[in-house]
């Protein structure tokens, strides 16, 4: 590659950190959103030449400042970042084009621009964190994600002012979290002398028996966890989807978990290799009692919530148990259906809560109580949520049954009692997810609206984004090329590249 | 589309969405549905996918070849019509229990294994069910619980000789099984059941004219074909199958001319035309197997024209007795021109479907050297174009005039019928058609001149043959009455212990049901306990406490690695 292209890999992470600061200084409503939003969109198209780069010529590896690694900092676009960054900027640009009304009416007036700074330094965080090669370089991204995140939750304090007690108890928890990946780094660097994540891959295998390099390992997973908000570390989550703004709830449900998801998959598949986590500390019996645990307990949680953000937060931890079970099953199917559930939960939770979203611009709430009747005081809105839920149930055709179909198919693969009782649990915890939707489509349908409700839709710059991702959503349900075919790249080259 | 989903599942899996729509939205998604079935049949080719080692035993979900192709293509046509013919309808139990029962019938025609085939088996009968019984009436409901009685002693038959087979054979690969054991034997009499042998076949002119307009048509396409389906994967050259072929093809027809019931007249010809199927599994070379699967196709057809037909006049008039009908050529000239077309096929007439395919097992008869069994088609022949090809057309729209003036059929009715005449047509005119879909290389000629005029003469003296019974009133036309056939003994002998034994049923499976619910309501009170709003798991720890608890697990984890 050549010119500007050659310097995609840096252009991706580089664009929306220039721009962050940029926003701050501009005031009003329109001119913040309308440069995070073109910046985003630049992300997601330099994003879609790395995916096609990186899937037509390999991996690229971009050296910062032009110093080589492992002296200078790595940028690594692998089929699995590549993948990453698609959905990150993808999602991220989908929203912002939701955002403007939406985010006018939840935030005041002159926290526009901090927010929408905040909104891109969240972004570039996401994005260094799949595309970086080196660990620390990692932990730097993370806390820019985890900051910004903090102060976008609590922008929602314009509605409700547990906004901030969430953000706060975010930012204790997230803390530890990050302290945690932290204390893993540091010890794998103190054994291996290196940040470099090609470097500690290929020096891990001769201290993999030592105590400090194990106590890496549990540092590591369990503080992944914790962003990932994996069962039982998922105390902040709930409430901090529920509090913040619309949009930025549906871009964190879309991507933020996602990014621990992905940072789970690249310590265990590149730098532990599969054979050392699943074969000599045994590091299944660990994930996969929390992943089956997590989709059970939460998506049952979510059945009896009364606040529908709420309840689709409970879901998406459900979610990642699958995503973690995907992972806990150590084989390239169960592999790909991790890989592949973060897109599909990604388009379609993002798709969910901007019909929430839509609903609580007209109506003022997410309680079901207030949303009796909505869906003939807003019917083309309501049918874009009973639709997601149809692919979060995981109905044929959309994209949450390809994900299971992929997740059962692997489980199956396993050939043990274990695998058919794991099929049993998905099914189960698909059969909630059935009943929570239809309580909402029960209220939504089958209470008559209140004395006197107005019937008006959302305006149309809400109604086309909301069902873009809804329609997107069927799309990838039917034509999975794009979905499971960059994912089955992804896992082949990570179950290929472990040494 | 999903690498080696079977095709069957797409109806199946489509079909829940089904109670979630309605208006124009559910109109859609009833037509999209076979579509897609078919384009993943032909998207898929031919193969095998989905294997799967259960609990030691191979599962083959999906297996695409010829013989399971040509079924499965006229199965995805025939829910196609079916579901055109039925847009009307507006119960939702209808066309929720139609597409399931399709797809369960389109996914057993695709199963690999013998377990596959038992869980769709099993489906396709207690899903059927419901068509019968959405008729509503007190003699559908119990025509229906007699239906699923046997229904389901086919399928627990069936079970019953796949257990013993992998037992003896350690394999339960859906290939050719064969008389050789009792095992053979069972899998015989389970296919038997639903492919209606002499003495087994009560329940399809029992049950079938008391399902609804649509239901029947849909019903009639389905379930014996399958079981035909299954006789020639694992039977074929099964010579038992001969003789019991033979008296399947004659015995019906004298019941045919005495029943009043035009739709029950069209089941009884339904069993003679099995009996042509079972002949040519039975005699089992290519050719024979060749007129099976295309009989087969060509049969659905005109069998499902024909129902169509009759199921327009009783949408319309309320009756379809003979003794009722008459003259309403006037009133439904559309209807009445499909129904020429499908006896026209249903008798073999050069030109149509039927002529092809019929004249291929009897070729195949021809060749095996038996010259009864080709005098007994021949003679179910004429008997056929006598019954179906000119009582059903006759007695409806021509013959005495009743007065009955009535509106044409819907148009949706009219466009299923169409399609299905345009089929019947097209397959006679164009062979190559047909022939490019049967399971062998073909090697035949059905337009020789020997062919043409065998047929043209056995119809023209079933013609004669009708007219002059007219003539001298000897035919016995128009009488209401009730014919005895041979359920009437397991009927009434058996009933009176199978109600004992069925109350024995009851108590206990009141008495599973009790617990199970008592169980069920245990769990959600619990879950409600724990997992409920404002409860344990719902319940947003202090940050002190979650910390406490990642510190907690931190430290096992870590001992868990140091081990």
């Amino acid at each position: 590659m050549t010119g500007l292209s050659s310097q995609f890999a840096a252009l991706v992470v580089v664009l929306p950190l220039m721009f962050a600061p940029i926003c701050a200084l501009l005031r009003g409503r329109t001119l913040p959103w309308a440069i995070t939003t073109i910046v985003s969109a630049l992300s997601f198209y330099v994003s879609i030449e790395l995916v096609i780069a990186v899937n037509t010529g390999g991996p690229i590896s971009y050296h910062m400042g032009g110093w080589a690694p492992p002296w200078g900092i790595e940028y690594l676009v692998d089929p699995l970042s590549s993948y990453m960054l698609l959905i990150i900027s993808g999602i991220s640009t989908g929203v912002l084009i939701y955002a403007r009304d939406s985010i006018a009416q939840e935030v005041a007036d002159k926290h526009l621009g901090l927010f929408f700074t905040a909104y891109l330094l969240g972004l570039t965080g996401m994005l260094g964190i799949c595309i970086t090669g080196d660990a620390f370089n990692i932990f730097v991204f993370l806390e820019v994600m985890s900051l910004a995140s903090y102060v976008l939750i609590a922008m929602g304090e314009k509605y409700d002012r547990r906004a901030l007690t969430a953000a706060f108890q975010y930012l204790i928890i997230g803390s530890v979290g990050a302290t945690f990946f932290l204390i893993g780094v540091g010890l794998l660097y103190m054994m291996t002398g290196t940040l470099n994540i090609a470097d500690i891959a290929s020096r891990f295998s001769e201290i993999e028996d030592t105590r400090p390099a194990r106590a890496a390992v549990a540092f590591l997973v369990i503080g992944i966890g914790i962003k990932l908000a994996l069962f039982p570390f998922h105390v902040w989550l709930p409430n901090a989807y529920s509090y913040a703004p619309t949009i930025v709830t549906a871009f964190f449900a879309g991507t933020a978990t996602k990014v621990s998801v992905y940072l789970l998959i690249r310590f265990i598949f590149t730098v532990f290799d599969p054979e050392f986590a699943f074969g000599i500390i045994q590091l299944k019996d660990i994930l996969m009692p929390l992943a089956v645990l997590g989709f059970l307990s939460m998506s049952a949680v979510a059945i009896f919530q009364t606040n529908i953000k709420r309840l689709l937060a409970y879901s998406s931890v459900a979610q990642l148990g699958y995503m973690a079970l995907g992972i806990a099953l150590a084989s390239e199917a169960g592999l790909t259906a991790a890989i592949v559930h973060m897109f599909n939960h990604a388009v379609v939770k993002t798709g969910l809560f901007l019909s929430v979203g839509g609903m609580f611009f007209m109506v003022g709430s997410v309680y079901l109580k207030d949303l009796a009747g909505i869906g003939k005081r807003m019917p083309i809105t309501t049918f874009g949520f009973v639709l997601g839920g149809l692919a979060l149930i995981g109905v044929p055709l959309t994209p949450g049954f390809i994900s299971k179909w992929y997740l059962v198919v692997a489980a199956l693969e396993t050939n043990s009692n274990l695998g058919y009782a794991l099929v049993v649990a998905i099914m189960m915890s698909s059969l909630m997810a059935v009943i929570y939707i239809w309580r909402v489509v029960e209220v939504a349908y089958f209470r008559s609206p209140p004395e006197g409700a107005e019937h008006k839709e959302a305006p149309l710059s809400l109604l086309v984004p909301c069902w873009m991702f809804i329609l997107g959503s069927f799309y990838f349900g039917i034509d999975t090329t794009v979905n499971v075919g960059l994912a089955e790249t992804a896992a082949a080259f990570l179950m290929g590249g472990a040494p | 589309m999903i690498e080696g989903l079977n095709p069957g599942t797409i109806l199946i899996l489509g079909a829940l969405l089904v109670p979630l729509t309605s208006g124009v939205i559910r109109s859609i998604l009833l037509l999209v549905l076979p579509i897609l079935a078919l384009g993943q049949l032909y998207a898929l080719g031919l193969g095998v996918w989905g294997q799967y080692e259960f609990l030691g035993l191979s599962i083959e979900v999906t297996r695409i070849d010829k013989l399971s192709r040509i079924f499965g293509t006229i199965f995805c046509i025939a829910s196609l019509i079916g579901v055109i013919y039925s847009l009307h309808v507006k119960d939702t139990v209808q066309h929720f229990a139609a597409l399931i029962y399709m797809g369960s019938a389109l996914g057993a025609v695709f199963a690999g294994d013998l377990i596959t085939l038992f869980v769709f088996w099993e489906l396709t009968a207690v899903t059927s069910v419901f068509l019968i019984w959405a008729s509503r009436t007190e003699r559908a409901f119990k025509a229906g619980i007699r239906y699923l009685i046997i229904q389901v002693t086919s399928g627990v038959t069936l079970l019953a000789g796949v257990i013993l087979y992998y037992q003896d054979t350690g394999s339960i690969a859906f290939e050719y099984i064969g008389l050789g054991s009792l095992a053979g034997g069972l899998v015989l009499a389970a296919f038997g059941i639903k492919a209606c042998f002499p003495f087994l076949h009560n329940w399809m002119q029992d049950a079938y004219p008391e399902a609804t307009v649509t239901g029947t048509v849909i019903l009639s396409a389905f379930t014996t074909k399958l079981a035909i389906y299954a006789l020639a994967r694992a039977f074929p050259g099964t010579e038992i199958l001969i003789p019991i072929g033979v008296v399947m093809a004659i015995f019906p027809l004298i019941y045919v001319v005495l029943v009043n019931d035009l739709r029950r007249v069209l089941a009884y010809s339904l069993n003679s035309q099995l009996g042509f199927m079972v002949i040519g599994v039975g005699i089992g070379t290519e050719l024979a197997l060749n007129g099976t699967a295309a009989h087969a196709f060509i049969h659905i057809l005109y069998k499902s024209l024909l129902f169509m037909c009759m199921g327009a006049v009783l949408y319309r008039t309320g009756t379809v007795k003979t003794s009722e009908l008459g003259g309403l050529f006037r009133s439904m000239p559309v209807t009445m021109v499909f129904c020429l077309i499908g006896a026209m096929s249903i008798a073999g007439l050069p030109l149509t479907g039927g002529f092809v395919s019929k004249a291929m097992i009897m070729s195949a008869a021809k060749d095996y050297g038996i010259v009864v069994i080709w005098l007994v088609l021949l003679f179910a022949r004429a008997g056929v174009m006598d019954h179906a090809g000119i009582k059903v057309p006759y007695f409806t729209f021509f013959g005495q005039d009743k007065g009955i003036r009535v509106k044409e059929a819907p148009f949706n009715m009219l466009l299923a019928m169409g399609i299905a005449a345009f089929l019947c047509i097209f397959t006679g005119v164009y062979p190559a058609f047909l022939f490019s879909l049967v399971p062998f290389e073909p090697t035949y000629d059905a337009y020789t001149a020997g062919h043409m005029l065998t047929s043209v003469q056995i119809l023209l003296f079933a013609v004669l043959g009708f007219v002059l019974l007219m003539r001298y009133k000897i035919y016995p036309l128009e009488q209401p009455a009730t014919i005895l056939d041979f359920d009437w003994i397991y009927r009434r002998g058996l009933k009176s212990l199978t109600l004992a034994i069925g109350r024995l049923i009851l108590v206990v499976w009141g008495w599973i049901l009790g617990v199970a619910n008592g169980a069920l309501g245990a769990i959600i009170n619990v879950t409600a306990r724990t997992h409920g709003d404002g409860k344990l798991m719902a319940r947003t720890a202090s940050s002190g406490r979650s910390i406490a608890l990642i510190v907690a697990i931190l430290g096992v984890v870590v001992v868990f690695f140091y081990r």
